[in-house]
């Protein structure tokens, strides 16, 4: 076992892992932060993106050993510090940009880095920018215009 | 709309503050103190015999708990299914066992073998890779017909075939419709086939059983769309436990779209488990495994033959299709290619005359079942696809050769030839709507803009009608149904006048949260914000049949407004009391009782709290408390109808299909939540693009499954999706339920295939191309286009 150290969403989190332990297990199962989910063994669906240092990473690309003495952002720090939504969260809820909920932790979190990336994105760009994230249930219809309006807001 | 945000409000969900803040909690995100992990050993052949399976090796690896294989189910049943077709010469279906884990043969790949418990999940899987299997290949049987011909490989010894069954419907009208075929003057014939598709919901299944020996319980956490129906018959047909000793928990659930109904063996595995190793036991699939392992949807291969006379009337409908099964029949696996297939087989038009034939066929393939739409998109497409075909066939428009043949809105009740009376619909207002909003009139200017890129431009149409709100009672138990469809629901008024609402229908994405007190506080006259809904756990609901075939509003629904109707008309005697005036004198507003004609009234508030802390109460009349219980039971199914259009680009140099745009306008009756219905239509519109261009499940001829993860199964992504035009003003109020809804989960899936290959083949028809089989990939589209030259 390999002793890892960490800042989830400004907090320090510690732990002892396998040398192949995933980073998003890490997450869920010693930082017991399951908002980050898993929905594929393939690096394809995107459920499991959070931020590593700023940028969006698919958890279960990197193994926890990897992410030692990063900055990690999970879903459960994008409320604003007084627990309420978030801009690019109160939108989704807006525009009906969820249903089932599973993908959405990780739309929510690729969503912000395309708006830190590019601030007015066109719907083709939000398109192409959301290929690394699967939805099964919204046709990504709602999720586009969450995020269209979130860029409108944010400005 | 008299409460805010009563029925018709596109109210904000209020599931979303935890999902969109990582507090949802999913099956996977549950884990309980002592918990071990489980690893299914399953099969890498599609068919073999097992001659030994050696644990010893694998039994002394770390962490290690137990192994078990079949010998340890000896005596526990089979995972049942819940449907029986009996064929055209009145025998029932052939039913073969489908135990927990694989016995004496493995028949499909990805069937389990053996199971570890462990201490942790990954010495669960290195144990498992332990375990020496020693099987001895068998001839695979994949194709459909292959399967049925003399000599094949029996999928099942114990069987006469592989035929589970040969179904006729109607099978009096048999010899009429074949007349009618011979004689008419125009007959179009189309062979296709409806792709195998794999559900894909994005939270992959997951199980944990636990037991409680000192009080003999059990309880399994099950990502399902019916925890009462595997309740039922897990605890019955599979493990002998009693439903008073069994809770099943289905919390948030990720999607479920038909995969997540069934009963699979690893909930009963689970739940076994729990109890022999006096453990918590976890077992979480991954994505590889759920490709293997969850139930597939469609594969059907169907000849469909129309005849019309010289004006286009349609005159009759034949079919013969060869719907697989897979390796075993899944909960309701039989009643897809014919209860849910052949009785829409007339679709929105008049025509006299129908007869469905269907094969169903066992193969060395992952069990089908249901998926978004089951069986009413498969007929769907037929229907749509064939009447196109006859269109170009006779030089008469498809929009207006669908309208000599709709309906008339002055026709309904009207029953159809196969066994269905649809309520009431609207169709030549559905397509009206259509022709408006996807501007009909201006395709041409738009084909001839595209055409002067190079590119050819299509425009596809299908009206779609599907019985939903499944399902009457009586009918389903008459059609094949072991169960009957009702629904119930407790409503559970506070002293201090908040609800809750125990419902049996399950959201797993649906918004039921929101939507269904949108419909009781409308009915009281209280903000919906006084409204909470209780689903998911067998120990807090009555009974639930769940939520599938697009049933929650129309049957969960229902139940709900006759629960809460029992509580009005009992909190307005206690009013009656309150107020000294008789009971049939109250009036009930805006939370309001009052006298009929007078100022005297009492708040809902007050009344609730007379019925729990009664000083002045009519005790010898009325017992206190102020909660009320309702099954519901449909008088018939609901059918929604809608008008599809969708434009393409095909690109003819590399057989690219791009969608321009696609509109609906649907009609699904009297509406709840706008925003929700919407965003039903949108994912229902995205799965059935994904059929139409995307989405193919193949296996090769040895039975391995070549599209076995997401980089080779197209699963539609935001840059494969144009945004959609929908409307759902046309509104038809279904006439037998209270509400007036029409189910709405489905519709997307089942019209969009249909318009899509519509849209394809009308851009390339004049290069000669008639037909492409489904998925409309660059190559296939390709290839057709270069066949036609
Ligand atoms: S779980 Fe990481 S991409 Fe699917
Ligand atoms: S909301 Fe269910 S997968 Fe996106």
């Amino acid at each position: 076992m390999i002793s890892v150290t960490m800042t989830v969403n400004g907090k320090p989190v510690s732990g002892a892992v396998e040398g192949r332990t995933l980073l998003v297990d890490f997450l869920r199962e010693t930082a017991g932060l399951t908002g980050t989910h898993v929905g594929c063994d393939t690096s394809q669906c995107g459920a499991c993106t959070i931020h590593v240092n700023g940028r969006a990473v698919k958890s279960c690309t990197m193994l926890a050993v990897e992410a030692d003495g990063a900055e990690i952002a999970t879903i459960e720090g994008m409320a604003t510090p007084d627990g309420s939504l978030g801009v690019i969260q109160a939108a989704f809820k807006e525009h009906h940009g969820l249903q089932c909920g599973f993908c959405t932790p990780g739309m929510v979190m690729s969503a912000a880095s395309l708006l830190a990336e590019n601030k007015n994105p066109s719907e083709a760009e939000i398109r192409e920018y959301l290929e690394g994230n699967i939805c099964r249930c919204t046709g990504y219809h709602n999720i586009v215009k969450a995020i269209q309006a979130a860029a409108a807001q944010l400005g | 709309m008299p409460a805010d945000g009563g029925i018709g409000a596109s109210t904000r969900r209020r599931e979303d503050v935890r999902f969109l803040t990582g507090k949802g909690q999913y099956t996977d995100d549950i884990n309980i103190r002592g918990q071990a992990y489980v690893h299914f050993l399953r099969s890498d052949i599609a068919h073999g015999k097992i001659n030994n399976i050696d644990i010893s090796d694998a039994e002394n690896m770390p962490g290690v708990i137990r192994i078990f294989t079949s010998k340890d189910f000896e005596g526990v049943g089979g995972v049942p299914c819940g449907w029986q077709v009996t064929d055209r010469f009145g025998q029932p279906m052939q039913e073969p066992k489908h135990p927990v884990l694989a016995e004496g043969k493995v028949r499909h790949v990805g069937e389990p073998i053996a199971a570890v418990v462990a201490e942790t999940r990954e010495q669960a899987r290195d144990a498992a890779e332990a375990i020496i299997v020693d099987i001895e290949d068998l001839p695979a049987v994949i194709d459909m017909k292959a399967a049925l011909a003399d000599g094949a490989t029996k999928v099942h010894d114990d069987l006469t075939s592989n035929l589970c069954f040969d179904w006729g419907f109607v099978e009096e009208n048999r010899e009429a419709v074949d007349e009618a075929i011979r004689n008419a003057h125009h007959v179009t014939t189309l062979e296709l086939k409806n792709n195998r598709l794999v559900a894909n919901p994005m939270e992959p299944r997951v199980a944990i059983g636990d037991y409680d020996a000192a009080r003999d319980e059990h309880t399994l956490y099950t990502t399902s769309q019916n925890p009462h129906v595997i309740r039922l018959l897990m605890g019955a047909f599979v493990l002998g436990i009693p439903e008073n000793k069994l809770r099943v928990i289905a919390p948030d659930v990720g999607g479920g779209f038909g995969t997540k109904i069934f009963h699979y063996q690893e909930e009963a595995f689970c739940t076994f488990a729990a109890k022999a190793v006096n453990r918590p036991v976890k077992w979480t699939s991954s994505r590889s495994e759920a490709f293997i392992s969850d139930a597939h949807g469609r594969d059907h291969v169907t000849k469909i033959e129309l005849a019309l006379d010289e004006n286009g009337k349609f005159l009759a409908v034949r079919t013969d299709t060869y719907a697989n099964m897979g390796a075993y029949l899944s909960t309701f696996a039989p009643s897809v290619p014919t209860w849910l297939h052949g009785t829409l087989m007339a679709g929105n038009y008049t025509t006299p005359l129908v007869y469905v034939n269907v094969k169903a066929v066992f193969t060395n393939t992952v069990p089908v079942d249901a998926y978004r739409g089951a069986g009413r998109p498969e007929a769907t497409f037929q229907l749509e696809r064939v009447i196109d075909k006859a269109a170009r066939e006779l030089g008469i428009d498809p929009i207006e050769l669908r309208r000599r043949n709709f309906i008339q809105p002055d026709q309904f009740p009207y029953a159809t030839p196969v066994a269905l009376e649809y309520d009431t619909g609207n169709y030549q207002a559905t397509m009206d709507k259509l022709v408006e909003i996807a501007d009909i009139k201006g395709f041409a200017a738009r084909k001839a803009e595209s055409e002067s890129r190079g590119k050819k431009r299509g425009l596809g149409i299908a009206h779609y009608i599907e019985a939903c709100g499944i399902a009457p009672s009586n009918l389903v138990g008459q059609l094949g149904a072991r169960a009957g469809l009702y629904e119930s629901a407790t409503v559970r008024v506070t002293a201090t006048g908040s609800i809750a609402v125990m419902t049996g229908s399950h959201s797993h994405g649906q918004g039921h949260e929101t939507t269904f007190p949108q419909v009781v506080a409308e009915m009281i006259g209280i903000d919906p914000g006084q409204v909470d809904i209780v689903h998911g756990d067998t120990s807090k609901v009555p009974m639930g049949m769940g939520t599938y075939g697009s049933r929650s509003i129309a049957v969960g629904g229902s139940a709900i407004v006759r629960a809460t109707e029992k509580i009005i008309a009992k909190a307005k005697k206690i009013a009656a009391h309150l107020l000294e005036a008789s009971d049939e004198d109250i009036e009930l507003k805006d939370g309001q009782f009052t006298v009929k004609g007078t100022d005297k009234s009492v708040a809902w508030g007050d009344v609730c709290l007379a019925a729990y802390v009664p000083h002045n109460y009519p005790l010898e009349d009325l017992e206190p408390g102020l909660e009320e219980t309702a099954f519901y039971d449909p008088a018939n199914f609901v059918y929604p109808a809608g008008a599809y259009a969708c434009e393409v680009e095909v690109d003819p140099e590399t057989g690219k299909v791009e969608i321009m745009s696609f509109c609906a306008a649907d009609d699904f009756g009297n509406i709840i939540n706008p925003m929700i219905v919407e965003g039903q239509v949108h994912g229902g519109l995205a799965q059935g693009i994904g059929q139409a261009l995307l989405e193919h499940c193949v296996y090769d001829e040895n039975g391995q499954l070549v599209s076995g993860s997401y980089m080779d199964y197209a699963m539609p992504r935001a840059d494969d999706l144009p945004s959609f035009t929908t409307d759902t003003s046309c509104q038809t109020p279904c006439t037998h339920n209270p509400l007036g809804v029409k189910g709405c989960g489905e519709a997307g899936a089942i019209g969009a295939p249909p318009a899509v290959v519509n849209a394809v083949v009308d851009a390339l028809y004049d290069m000669g191309v008639t037909h492409i089989d489904m998925p409309l990939s660059p190559s296939r589209v390709w290839s057709a286009i270069q066949a036609a030259k």
